[in-house]
């Protein structure tokens, strides 16, 4: 009788090799940069689907207006509380509301607002569009002589880069508002006093390179929600790596763009 | 069950497939098809699943690139067509997939509209009420004009998936597996739909299926699909007379089991 000689330990799954991740990485790359330029030509030729646009607009403030309040009051509050140890060391309590606005409005409120949305917006987006992609919905779109890209992807980009700047700004004087409640209770500042002291370190350039962080922040949840969504494959489980790959990717550019907006803004001080 | 007879216009080829061919990576799906459907006419193709018949109406939507060969579609030569042109031969094409792809997030008033609108521009709010209504009319379900797909049944979201096809008067229908997953009264009333739309919008369609009831009731001619090439073309008693032990296994599964 024969035996089969058995392993203890299975062989370990081969993933693909070095080169192969590489040449893909690459592709992907481009099949990107063709995604973003597709937007481009198709986005602002007629005819436009104002109305879309408008539903998405709203969906995309809806899904994320609640949890942005309140995470912004809170983040406001907290740094706020965590600041003033440090500052009261020097004396320098009353350095805390410019402190706070640079911080918040400098760095903090769009990047908490991107995040948000990156989980919020962008994971629903490639759930959405991925499913719709394995349920042939797309498919019966372009069938039926209408173009899908435009009706689905150019509305949800221009959506989220417009409503990502206003929840941006929206998350900015909620947070302030949670600093100013902190020093308002600890040192009894007025409202107009803490405003000043709010605004006066700030620059042209602050408020410029914000928007434009919350613009960029906007397209790239927006351009990656959907590009994850629109090409899924697989079935369900396709439908699942879409909405994660949106998030993950999407949060990780985020970063990426803060550093380099933080390094353009800087050369302008 | 047996189906009546069509007006089919011999002279006139709608759409003229020769030596088409298709691969997945290594996986050669079809080795040159050769086909041509007739002004009027309904032809069903046959054949086991993953044989490439959904792949077939895919190329001749346009949905997916030929490898070689030469697809040609209502005078339209598919391998030289510029993208706006092949979105205007879209809309002269209906396409009733397998799985309805109804717009979830739509009632289906709003799903028949969807083409209309983006398709006729400068159409009033009367002209699309009457049209919505004429094709929900024409499937029987008028009544669900205010429903989400959600609330419809398998056989409720085919109809309503060939009305939204119907809704910009194509002059060829593509039906993918169009009674798969129904029961055998709904499967009925599905054929029945089929010939009507073949009457009274004097379509020319292929119906891919491998329900050999719904062959009989709705194909005026039959091709039988097998290892990537049309192997029997004919009537329906034309392609089961044979001993193919390729072909034998679907009649005796449909009508004898």
């Amino acid at each position: 009788m024969s035996t089969i000689n058995k392993s203890p330990v299975p062989a370990a799954k081969k993933g693909p090799s070095f080169k192969t991740r590489l040449s893909n990485a690459f592709v992907t790359l481009y099949n990107i940069n063709n995604f973003i330029l597709r937007f481009f030509r198709q986005a602002f030729v007629p005819p436009f689907e104002f109305k879309e646009v408008m539903r998405q607009c709203y969906e995309t403030g809806v899904r994320s207006f609640t949890l942005i309040t309140f995470t912004g009051f809170i983040t406001g509050l907290i740094f706020t509380k965590q600041s003033r140890p440090s500052l009261a060391n020097f004396g320098a309590q009353s350095w805390l509301p410019s402190l706070v606005s640079i911080a918040i409005m400098r760095a903090l409120a769009p990047l908490i607002t991107a995040l948000i949305a990156a989980g919020k917006v962008g994971s629903s987006i490639g759930a959405e569009l991925g499913s719709m992609r394995v349920t042939e919905q797309i498919d019966a779109m372009e069938v039926s002589g209408t173009k899908p890209f435009k009706f689905l992807v150019c509305t949800r980009v221009l959506a989220t880069t417009l409503t990502i700047p206003i929840l941006a700004t929206y998350t900015g004087f909620i947070a302030l508002l949670g600093g100013y409640l902190n020093v308002s209770v600890n040192e009894g500042t007025s409202y107009t006093t803490f405003m000043e002291q709010v605004f006066e370190p700030l620059t042209f350039v602050d408020f410029v390179a914000s928007l434009a962080k919350a613009i960029v922040f906007g397209f790239t949840i927006g351009i990656v929600g959907c590009y994850q969504g629109y090409y899924s494959t697989k079935g369900t489980e396709g439908v699942g790596k879409a909405a994660n790959g949106a998030v993950v990717t999407a949060m990780f550019l985020v970063f990426v763009e803060e550093i380099l907006i933080v390094q353009i803004a800087g050369w302008f001080r | 069950m047996e189906k009546g007879k069509a007006n089919i216009d011999y002279q006139n080829k709608v759409i003229t497939i020769r030596g088409l061919e298709k691969s997945f990576g290594d996986f050669e799906v079809l080795r040159g098809i050769d086909l041509d459907l007739y002004q009027g006419e309904n032809l069903v193709v046959l054949g086991r699943s993953g044989t490439g018949k959904s792949v077939l109406i895919k190329i001749i939507s346009g949905l997916l690139k030929a490898d070689k060969g030469e697809v040609n579609v209502l005078g339209c030569n598919l391998n030289t067509i510029t993208e706006k042109e092949l979105q205007e031969l879209r809309v002269r094409i209906g396409f009733s997939f397998q799985n309805s792809a109804l717009y979830d997030s739509m009632t289906v008033r709003k799903n028949l509209e969807f083409p209309l609108v983006r398709n006729q521009k400068g159409i009033t709010r009367t002209e699309i009420n009457t049209s919505v209504e004429r094709v929900l009319d024409a499937v029987g379900l008028l009544h669900t004009i205010n429903q989400m797909p959600s609330e419809l049944s398998g056989g409720q979201r085919k109809r309503i998936g060939i009305a939204r096809t119907l809704i910009l008067n194509p002059e060829i229908m593509l039906y993918d597996e169009p009674t798969a997953g129904l029961d055998p009264i709904t499967c009925i009333e599905i054929n029945d739909l089929i010939n009507e739309v073949q009457q009274n919008f004097h379509t020319s369609s292929i119906i891919i299926t491998h329900d050999l009831t719904c062959a009989k009731s709705t194909g005026d001619r039959i091709a039988m699909l097998l290892d990537g090439q049309f192997q029997r073309v004919g009537s329906f008693d034309e392609v089961f007379s044979t001993n193919d032990d390729r072909v034998k296994p679907f009649f005796e599964y449909n009508f004898i089991q």
